[in-house]
Parts: structure tokens; C-alpha cells; sequence
């Protein structure tokens, strides 16, 4: 199958993998710890493991762009503020 | 009681992912890959990394249309479901106005976004439309091609004049279904008119309220068509919304990595608002429980 339409890059390729991988993780973690361990956290309303993901997610989405608007191209150190606050999200909210 | 838990119910929803993946998830990941690469067409590719986002976040077009995206989003909201509920708390609840009423609201939610465009088009025009051709006759200098002001309150009417209804519509439906009890009770205890919509029907009506104003704030977000066909973004770039601009970035400049990089942020910030939206819905009142 001809997929050069798409475009793939290697860099992007990993990135899709990496949400692709980060998800089957999701899917053995509740497989072995069903339920989606609801609790309220820090936003004060009831979050489950997946609600936790996408914040997550999106947050580091912003972080990233925030960091390219204000600081620059070089985005490790925002990839290390997304996992720090990812860390963040899954610990407290 | 106990229920034995079984997941294979998640195999009935395959059919919907697939179909999500072919029409929205596939296009998305390509949007992705041709947000980082920079193309002259005929499938050939140059890898340009983060560039296009760094342009598009220092771009002042980007960020004018996203302020005129949020001005209108926020000025019709304030329009409209104000006006909704008054609409709604005014409408007949029994006899033959009801239906009538009914149809009527629900005929500008009918009719196809391009022809709203063009009705509007046509009704504006100082020679032969009846709204600018009025105000014309009554010595009002009203022209919204060529002046920002009058395009941006032509736009603003037509989105009122097409969306209202459905405010109207959610909020009707919140205002009947309580029931009369409330009603009597606040009428033994002597409840003013402000009384009875504060603490009776604005409570009753929060859950629609909040469908109709995140349905709202999204069709507005991703205005496109009708502002496209009344006045195609002008006069100058004062009515462009991100939509517009982002098809004259794609389509007529043909700078689809810029575009890809502008879409994705756009998506994000849809995303976002989605997801607050949708919070609060879902949350709003249970820590009253």
C-alpha cells in the first residue's frame, strides 16, 4: 500500500508511535488494574487514568507550543517540563 | 449487587473506530506530517521541523484572526443566549401557539449555511436589499462592503438571526419539563418574576444551557461559510476568521505546511475548549451531592 500521501517523516512517525505505545499501555494497565482508578484531585472534580492521559497530553501539547512562541525551536527542555507535569497530572489531579 | 464485569462489549464499538480512524484520525496524522515538512506539490517533500509553528506563533495575521475568532464567539454568546432565554421564557406553553411557534424557530436552523450567507448578501445591499436599501431611504450611510463596523454588525445579525433558535429550542425544553409544582409553591410564597427564574428556571435550565452555549461557541469558533459568502473576509482582512484565513493560507497560497501547523493549533485550542466545556457539564452541581 502507497502511503507517500501521507507524508511520513521518521520524527513524526515516532511521535504517533509513541501515543500508540503510550495507549496499549493504558489498555495492559487497566487490563490488570480495571476500574480506571477514579479519585478527585486537585481540580476538584472526579478524574480516571484516561482523563489524566489527555490532560496530560494536552497540556504538553501547550508547554510545547508556548515554548516554541516564547523561547525557541529547541524543545527538550519543554519535552522535559511536559514529562515533569505529566508526572504532575497522574500524581495529584 | 455484584455485576460480573465484561469488556467484550468494547468489540461492538470497532466498527465506529475504524470509521473514525478513515475519516478523521488518518487525515489528522497527515495534517501532522505536513505540518513539519514544506511542500511545491507532486508528492515531494523538504523536512522543516518546528518552523511553520514558529512562524504561525509570531505571525500577526494569526493572532488578529484569533482575536476577531474570539471577539465574535464571545458577542454572540452574550447575544444569543440572552436573547434565547428570553425567547424561551416568553414562547406559549399550551394551545395552537406552541406548534406554531416550534416551526418558526426551527426555520432559520433549516436552511443551508451558504444560502444564510447569501440571503443576508442580498438584504444588506444599499441598491436592491431591503435592510440596507431602508436604512439608505432613512439617511443611514450603511454599507458592509467597504465598511468594517456595518460587515462585522451584518455578521453578527446573521448569526443571531440563524442561531438564536437554537438556544431558544434547548432552553424550551429546560422551561417545560419542570414541573408545575414549582410553580405553585413559589406562588404561596409570594415569589417575585426574578424570584422564579433565579432560583427556579435558571437552575432547571443550567444543563441545556451549557449544551447550547458549547454547541455555540463551537459553531462560532469554525465560522467559515457565511461570512466567507457575505463578505469573503473583507473589507481588508477585518471579518477573516481563522477558517478563512486558513483556506486562502492553504488553498490560495498553497503554503500547506504553514496551513497543517496553523490547523493544529487551531485544533488544540477547539480541543481545549472542548474539554473545559465538557468538564464543567459533566461536573457542574455533583460536588452539591
Amino acid at each position: 500500500m502507497d502511503l507517500s500521501w501521507m507524508a511520513w517523516t521518521w520524527p513524526t512517525a515516532t511521535f504517533f508511535i509513541t501515543i500508540a505505545l503510550l495507549l496499549v499501555s493504558m489498555g495492559v494497565w487497566e487490563y490488570f488494574s480495571p476500574g480506571g482508578h477514579p479519585r478527585v484531585g486537585l481540580l476538584r472534580f472526579e478524574t480516571t487514568r484516561g482523563d489524566r492521559l489527555f490532560v496530560s497530553l494536552l497540556g504538553s501539547a501547550f508547554i510545547n507550543l508556548a515554548w516554541l512562541g516564547l523561547v525557541g525551536p529547541n524543545l527538550w527542555w519543554a519535552l522535559a517540563l511536559s514529562i515533569v507535569y505529566a508526572v504532575g497530572v497522574f500524581r495529584w489531579v | 449487587m455484584n455485576k460480573t464485569p465484561n469488556n467484550k462489549a468494547w468489540f461492538m464499538v470497532l466498527p465506529v473506530l475504524a470509521l473514525v480512524a478513515f475519516s478523521a484520525v488518518i487525515p489528522l496524522m497527515t495534517v501532522v506530517n505536513y505540518s513539519m515538512q514544506d511542500t511545491f506539490g507532486n508528492n515531494v517533500f523538504f523536512w522543516a521541523g518546528t518552523e511553520w509553528f514558529q512562524e504561525i506563533l509570531h505571525s500577526n495575521r494569526f493572532w488578529a484572526a484569533m482575536g476577531r475568532n474570539l471577539a465574535f464567539s464571545a458577542i454572540i454568546l452574550c447575544i444569543e443566549v440572552s436573547l434565547g432565554i428570553f425567547i424561551a421564557l416568553n414562547m406559549p406553553r399550551k394551545g395552537w401557539g406552541v406548534p406554531v411557534c416550534l416551526v418558526l424557530m426551527a426555520l432559520p436552523l433549516l436552511i443551508p449555511f451558504n444560502v444564510v450567507g447569501t440571503i443576508w448578501q442580498v438584504f444588506g445591499r444599499i441598491d436592491i436589499g431591503l435592510l440596507g436599501r431602508t436604512l439608505a431611504e432613512l439617511g443611514i450611510a450603511y454599507n458592509y462592503v467597504n465598511n468594517p463596523v456595518h460587515a462585522w454588525i451584518t455578521i453578527i445579525l446573521m448569526d443571531v438571526w440563524h442561531w438564536t433558535s437554537l438556544v431558544v429550542l434547548l432552553c424550551y425544553a429546560g422551561l417545560v419539563s419542570i414541573p408545575d409544582a414549582y410553580y405553585q409553591a413559589a406562588k404561596i410564597d409570594g415569589a417575585s418574576r426574578w424570584a422564579v427564574f433565579r432560583y427556579i428556571q435558571l437552575p432547571k435550565m443550567h444543563r441545556v444551557l451549557l449544551i447550547a452555549i458549547l454547541l455555540r461557541f463551537m459553531d462560532s469558533f469554525m465560522i467559515y461559510t457565511e461570512p466567507f459568502v457575505l463578505t469573503g473576509g473583507g473589507p481588508g482582512n477585518t471579518t477573516t476568521f481563522m477558517s478563512i484565513d486558513l483556506v486562502k493560507l492553504a488553498i490560495g497560497e498553497f503554503n500547506l505546511g504553514e496551513a497543517a501547523a496553523m490547523s493544529i493549533v487551531y485544533f488544540l485550542i477547539i480541543l481545549l475548549m472542548s474539554w473545559v466545556f465538557y468538564t464543567v457539564m459533566t461536573n457542574y452541581g455533583t460536588e452539591k451531592r
